[in-house]
């Protein structure tokens, strides 16, 4: 078989791996939880009782949800899968890891748009405009994906719980929030602040934002679209490289 | 067909220094019901996953039907049940196989064609749109097996298939493995149970200790035994068991219920020794009967020896 048709052929099985993702872990309990509940009720913590505007506070609770909802899934689908005894099913079949680790992070990256879709359309509602819809459909793409495969990489190790993934990413995704210009605008951050933002792929997403609805980003757009390729980029290599590592030693 | 489905040369894994399989090397010829025996932890299911490239060989290197094991070209010509694998339990037996044939790259018509088909071969069509969760331990092993022929594969490896099931769970497995292998799929078959392999198998081999001890037709393992010959006799009497050990030709002998069974090279000799000591003692024979050595036998023999005790 060419190797053109092999790619294609191992794409649509990544599809199918995505299918059984979305049908068994959309709907479970930790992905719920921590996927839409936890961003939006710390982001009501953050809004309620202060006077802000719904083009201010859109930015931040798009780059919130998206980055919860599109690490909520791919971090727990091997654990999951390992405790179920079904990796070693899937494993045998004709796909690559690889192709395992890409439909883990399509399911992971439908569930981020999908989410963020429905908050895009209930800011539209109580009055929020997107100025440049292009820009900002292309950024929440990227971020989608680049959070997911972000996701994958906090399973790298062969662990069969996902309390302990789970735990692993938070202890990174809180911080992560809290430095990448959600709450405060890199405009207002003071120096070191803005240097710590930068190394957060979050930020250039919230920047892109901020760009689509208040038009007003910190960054140029094109380097707030370069630099989410280079993360998505960097983390499914990763994602990738690791998985190939550690996959086989949790059978 | 007879060109090789399986070629093992030199297969070897280790875990934390431990050797798990020791270079190992082997045939299994298209079209054969391949039996593959061990203790536990002898290496079995280990040389099963190398096989099937769900982990690498640190050593060696395997073939299947001329494609490399471990490869997406290996994997689409064989169908796997692995051992403690689950299918998804938060989908249906139809979901379920419908997930294998995409995974396969079987087209939608032909998939579900062929997952009537052995839904009701198994006796599942009534459970199709049931949750896996709710199905017996039997039904589940009995999808797992629809899943791995749902491609249609000509290689079919089953890893301990019939463990635990009850026996009509069993029994139909077993009667689908032969009837599948007739219709000339090779089979690669890892049981604990002897009357299993020596009822299905052409060829068997025994892994001890990560290595090969032995790889033969099961009858000619048996024979090959022929020390593990016996009489089993029980009296109208008690009768001492160091009595019976000192008859000439006993190499040993033990007590099973109200029986004995006495182990010897010429079971012609010993019957004729029993005979004449009860005779002078006065003792009845209530039953006398010769016995070859059973597949479990030659089992036990062959893995004793590889374990120094024997």
């Amino acid at each position: 078989m060419a190797d053109g048709a092999i790619v294609f052929q191992q794409v649509r099985r990544a599809l199918a791996v995505a299918k059984k993702d979305i049908r068994i872990y959309y709907a479970k309990g930790p992905v719920v939880i921590f996927g839409i509940l936890f961003p939006v009720f710390l982001f009501l913590a953050f809004v309620i009782g202060r006077n802000l505007t719904i083009d201010f506070m859109m930015p931040g609770l798009l780059g919130m949800v998206v980055f919860f909802t599109a690490t909520a899934i791919s971090p727990v689908v091997a654990p999951w899968e390992t405790q179920a005894r079904t990796l070693e099913r899937l494993m045998s079949c004709p796909v690559s890891i690889s192709t395992i680790i890409l439909g883990d992070i399509l399911a992971s990256f439908a569930f981020g748009v999908l989410i963020s879709l429905v908050t895009v359309l209930a800011g539209l509602g109580m009055g929020a405009t997107i100025h440049q819809p292009l820009v900002f459909a292309a950024g929440l793409i990227l971020a989608a994906f680049c959070f997911s495969a972000l996701g994958l990489i906090f399973s790298a190790a062969p662990t069969s719980m996902p309390s302990t993934v789970m735990m692993l990413s938070a202890m990174v995704k809180f911080p992560v929030v809290f430095v990448s210009g959600v709450f405060i605008p890199l405009s207002d951050l003071p120096a070191w602040g803005r240097a710590i933002a930068f190394v957060s792929p979050l930020t250039y997403f919230t920047d892109l934002a901020r760009h689509s609805l208040q038009a007003s980003g910190h960054l140029p757009v094109g380097i707030d679209l370069a630099a989410l390729v280079a993360f998505s980029i960097l983390f499914l290599v990763l994602a990738m490289k690791l998985h190939q590592r550690t996959m086989p030693r949790r059978i | 067909m007879n060109d090789a489905a399986i070629e093992a040369r030199n297969l070897t894994k280790r875990y934390d220094g431990l050797v798990a399989v020791d270079g190992i090397s082997f045939v299994v010829n298209g079209g054969e019901f391949f039996g593959f025996l061990g203790p536990n932890g002898a290496g079995k299911t280990t040389t099963v996953r190398m096989l099937t490239g769900i982990i690498q060989p640190d050593g060696g290197d395997a073939l299947l039907m001329g494609r490399p094991a471990g490869g997406i070209g290996a994997k689409q010509l064989s169908g796997i049940v692995p051992e403690m694998a689950n299918a998804y339990i938060d989908l249906s037996g139809w979901d379920n196989l419908m997930l294998m044939a995409e995974l396969y790259g079987v087209s939608l018509r032909e998939a579900r064609r062929r997952a009537g088909s052995w839904l009701q071969a198994l006796g599942l069509p009534q459970r199709k749109d049931s949750l896996v969760k709710g199905y017996s331990k039997g039904m589940k092993q009995r999808l797992i097996l629809c899943m791995a022929l749902i491609s249609d594969p000509e290689l079919l490896f089953l890893d301990e298939p019939t463990s635990g099931l009850d026996v009509q769970s069993a029994r139909l497995i077993k009667d689908l493995l032969r009837s599948l292998n007739e219709s000339g799929k090779t089979i690669f078959l890892t049981t604990h149970d002897m009357d299993e392999a020596d009822e299905l198998c052409d060829r068997v081999a025994i892994i001890n200790q990560g290595r090969l001890v032995a790889i033969d037709a099961p009858e000619k393992l048996r024979t090959a035994t022929s020390s593990l010959r016996s009489v089993e006799v029980s009296f109208g009497g008690a009768v001492p068991l160091e009595t019976l050990e000192k008859l000439p030709g006993v190499s040993s002998a033990k007590k099973l219920g109200d029986k004995y069974r006495l182990y010897t090279a010429s079971p012609g000799d010993l019957v004729t020794s029993l005979v004449n000591h009860c005779r002078s003692c006065g003792l009845n024979i209530v039953s006398l009967s010769t016995l070859t050595p059973s597949l479990e036998d030659a089992f036990v023999a062959l893995t004793e020896k590889g374990d120094g005790n024997g």
